[in-house]
Order: structure tokens, then sequence, then C-alpha cells
């Protein structure tokens, strides 16, 4: 059994090329079985996945959901930021320049948008559940943005870290419910045609979740959405505790 | 050679990666301003380039692809590493902003989707006498 544990512990990005392989593979597996393919088997296996964060992280008390097992240590790394860029980078493989300039203008709009729509939506939460400081609501709105726009512009205008927690949790939420709500509001929102998607990315900004929505509706959308999204944290960033801040300022002294 | 388009798609990555890093610094954020958008135009531009031909033809090409249809796989490990205990943790306060964000940008898909296709076809009025595509 060590002997095992330490031979899965020293291949870790190996055991997790494996265990994600069974993963998807039970997915599509279920997919195809219980929903007569209706849910895409990508979906499953996000949503498997995510269940599985849950429960490594109620047992192992971390935050990098299965990650925080030593043996399954390799899901960190194959899940981490420089794969996935790595991956979404290399879906624009045969994509037609085209059909990104097509989009043109709303694309840009939608970005803006996106960050200025999520951050009143979060600043309007806030309001309701009763905070009147500019930095209170600034970082819970900076939080409906992404997880990392929230802790970022927080932290530039000094919350302290019980709000940049809970701004990074509502980021989560969003992340974790577009993963999730994207292929199940994709007929109802258009979100069949490449410029759908760039527009869908620039409006839904968070990374992770564009990638994994996109992922589970058509996979062949994603460069689209992911090009977008991708300027979204940055200009999330640079407006949360700048622009957007001092409107709240303004409003709330 | 599969190493030669791994190389060209690895390259597009730091550089774009750089680049958006750079960006962040110039304009003081701490967050990388595009850069995966930067690498996706870059390979783009790469690949329909005839100079580059050999990087992104055959062989070369299919080690360009395969990272593609990892893509899949590589998010589901992305999402079993969510932490997803603190998002349901948050509170009601972090769920709420979270899923009303999410709720009114899914609204607003189908009207920015509209105003751009608007866009093409008022363009395409003006233009469209010329004999425009």
């Amino acid at each position: 059994m060590a002997i095992l544990e330490a031979t899965l512990k020293a291949n870790g990005l190996i055991v997790a090329f494996a265990v994600v392989g069974i993963a998807v593979w039970i997915s599509y597996l279920l997919s195809a079985r219980l929903t007569a393919g209706r849910v895409h088997g990508s979906a499953i296996a996000i949503i498997i996945g995510l269940v599985l964060a849950y429960v490594a992280g109620r047992f192992t008390g971390g935050e990098n959901g299965v990650a925080d097992i030593p043996v399954l240590a390799g899901v960190g790394l194959m899940g981490g930021g420089m794969f996935r860029d790595f991956a979404i980078v290399s879906t624009a493989f045969g994509v037609h320049i085209g059909e990104l300039k097509k989009t043109g203008i709303a694309g840009v709009i939608s970005i803006f948008a996106g960050v200025i729509v999520a951050f009143v939506v979060g600043a309007l939460v806030a309001i309701a559940f009763g905070y009147r400081d500019a930095v209170a609501i600034t970082t819970i709105a900076a939080g409906a943005v992404t997880y990392i726009v929230g802790p970022v512009t927080g932290a530039a205008i000094g919350a302290g870290s019980d709000l940049l927690a809970l701004s990074i949790a509502a980021g989560v939420v969003k992340s974790i419910l577009v993963m999730v709500g994207t292929p199940l509001v994709a007929k109802a929102i258009g979100l069949d045609n490449p410029q759908t998607a760039m527009i869908y990315g620039g409006l839904m900004g968070t990374t992770s979740g564009v990638a994994g929505g996109l992922a589970a509706t058509d996979p062949r959308l994603v460069p689209y959405g992911a090009m977008t999204a991708t300027f979204y944290t940055g200009l999330g960033c640079l407006m949360g505790p700048s622009v957007l801040y001092f409107a709240v300022k303004a409003l709330f002294g | 050679m599969i190493i030669y388009g791994v190389a060209l798609l690895a390259a597009c990555m730091v550089v774009g990666t750089f680049v958006g890093d750079y960006l962040g610094v110039l304009l003081g954020v701490k967050a990388n301003v595009g850069g995966v958008g930067m690498a996706m135009l870059l390979l783009v531009t790469a690949s329909a380039s005839t100079r580059l031909r050999g990087l992104v033809e055959g062989a070369s090409g299919e080690g360009i692809k395969f990272w593609g249809a990892m893509y899949i796989p590589i998010v589901v490990a992305m999402a079993a590493r969510q932490n997803v205990v603190a998002a349901a943790h948050g509170g009601i306060l972090a769920v709420a902003a979270g899923v009303s964000a999410t709720v009114v940008c899914f609204a607003l898909v189908p009207v920015l989707s509209r105003l751009s296709a608007k866009g093409q076809r008022d363009h395409a009025d003006t233009t469209g006498q010329q004999g425009g595509r």
C-alpha cells in the first residue's frame, strides 16, 4: 500500500491523466445510457469533477478540491492555469480571422458591458444585504465580476480578509454556475455560432466558467468565447479599484 | 514532426502571456491583460502564413490538434480542483451575488448578439451597392 502510494505520488500528472480519463469515460457512458445523449458527456464530467471537489474539500479542508488529496495532486497541475491556457490557445488552430472580425465592435462592447453589469448587480445585492460602506460594496461587487477581480480590487482599496473571502466566494459561485448553466441556457440565448460565442465570452468573462460552459455546449465555440473572455479579468482589475470604486464612493461616501 | 507544432503552440503562448503580463504592469493592474487572446491571435496568424506552413501541416499540425482534443479533459480536471466548499459556504450573500450576476449576463447575450447582427446588416446595406459581400 505504501509502495502504491509512493508510485502514485511520484507520477502525479500521469495519474491525473488516467483518473480524468476514467471520469470522462464514465460520464459519456452515463450520458448515453441515462440521458440518451441529451445531456452532453462533458457536462456530466464537469459536474462529477465539481462534486468530487466538494467532497474532497470537506474531507481535506483544503482549497484545491481533489488536488489536496496527495495521490491526486497531479489533477491540480493538469487542471491548473498553465495547462488550461495551453489547451485554450490550441483550440484557436483552425479559427478563421473573418469570424472574429464579423463580431467586431459588439465583442468589445460585450467585455465592458460584462464587467459593468456584473459589478452593478453585485453592488445591488450587497446593498440589499445591508452594506453601506463603499469599500465593502465595491469588494463584493468586484467578486461578482470574477474571483480574481474581487480580491485584487479589495486588496487595492484596503478591504479586510473577511470581505475578500466573501468576494472570492461570489466569484467562484459565478464561475461554477457558468460552467453548469451554459449548456442549459445555450438554446434560449442563441449560443450556437461564433459571433454569439464571442459576445457570451465577453459578457460572462470568467475564464474557467466560459471554458467549462462552452466545452459542455459545443467545443467548436471554445476559441471564440475564450478570445473575448481573456480580456475580461484584466479590464475588471483595471476598472474595479478605479472608476467603479470611485462611482460607488460618490454614491455612498 | 509533431514537436514543431507543439513548439509553435508553446511559443505563441509564451509570447502572448508575456505581452499580457507586460500590459498588466504598464496599466498598473495585478493581472494578465488578454495574454491568452493574443496567443490565440498569434497562432491563428501563424497557421495562416505560408512561410510557417511546415510548422502547421501534416504531423506538426497533429501536435497542435492533440492539445485541442485534451481541452475537455483538462477542463474536467480544472472543475475537480475548484474550491466548491468555499462557494457553498460563502453564505447566502455570495450565492445571491454570484447567481444574479450570472443570470443577468446570460440574459444580455441575445440582446448584444442582436445588436451585432443588426450592425452587420446596416453595414451590408451601405456597402451592398458596390457589390460588397
